[in-house]
């Protein structure tokens, strides 16, 4: 009887501390995946100081690509697309390329649907962040991760 | 000299959606490279792309070394008249390319 209770003291004792675990691995993933300096610097030179918030944009990108030449990537955003609300501008960062900045594509109401789709290079395995602006001022982003096998900046030199 | 495939709908009914897919031939060379010899080679990109509808300006992009050559978008309009879709890529060494493309809307 002690047995099975210290047996299963010790399985609740277990689980908790894996779960305390997987909370502290989690917590310790984010900062890892926080944006570098210079791309937060790229993105303000764009933005000014307005706060960006999580949502409404989604970036689509491979979880995996081989060549870092040439990676498709979407943006789309969940706006009505009115006179009213529209989304004005979307951009695109990278954290680990040369330069932070991918593109800024400029939409109006017209465009009816808040889609965009181009092929970009990556030099790394890293973080990609779209970031949209809307007609009311305010910014919405989000990111995603994709690992390159090989990277754009690698290729031989002509 | 460049070349432009576009891909418009040739008709459309008004107030509809389309989708608009364009790519350029352009070696969009980024200015990181560095040759055997270890010289930089020089940047060469298109950096603006613009699209009009009759006149009016529906799309524009600023592109920067991070695109890919032979850039390729994707984006929507929506169709409010006959007309004419106008393109036009600028960048550096004074590269400038327009296209455009007939629409039909009934």
């Amino acid at each position: 009887m002690s047995h099975s209770t210290s047996r299963r003291d010790f399985l609740k004792a277990a689980g908790g501390a894996a779960v305390g675990l997987g909370a502290a691995v989690v917590i310790r993933v984010e900062p890892a995946h926080a944006t570098p300096a210079e791309m937060q610097e790229a993105m303000r030179t764009i933005i000014g100081s307005a706060p960006v918030r999580r949502g409404k944009v989604k970036l689509e990108l491979p979880p995996l690509i081989e060549n870092g030449n040439a990676v498709p990537l979407t943006v789309s955003v969940d706006s009505p697309m009115t006179e009213a609300d529209h989304v004005r501008a979307v951009h695109v960062f990278t954290e680990k390329n040369p330069q932070p900045y991918v593109a800024s594509f400029h939409l109006s109401p017209r465009a009816g649907r808040a889609r965009v789709t181009t092929r970009i290079r990556l030099a790394d395995t890293q973080t990609v962040t779209a970031v949209s602006e809307l007609s009311d001022g305010s910014f919405w982003s989000d990111s995603a991760s994709i690992v390159v096998t090989l990277a754009a900046c690698l290729e031989d030199p002509i | 000299m460049a070349n432009a495939l576009i891909n418009v709908p040739q008709r459309a009914k008004r107030g509809e959606i389309i989708e608009i897919k364009t790519l350029i031939s352009h070696v969009m060379e980024t200015g990181f490279r560095r040759t055997q010899v270890g010289a930089v080679i020089p940047r060469n990109i298109i950096r603006r792309f613009v699209c009009t509808y009759n006149g009016a300006e529906v799309f524009s992009a600023d592109l920067h070394p991070a695109i890919s050559a032979n850039p390729f978008i994707v984006f929507t309009t929506t169709a409010t008249e006959t007309g004419t879709l106008a393109f036009s890529w600028t960048g550096d060494n004074g590269f400038s390319v327009t296209e455009s493309a007939p629409i039909t809307v009934e």
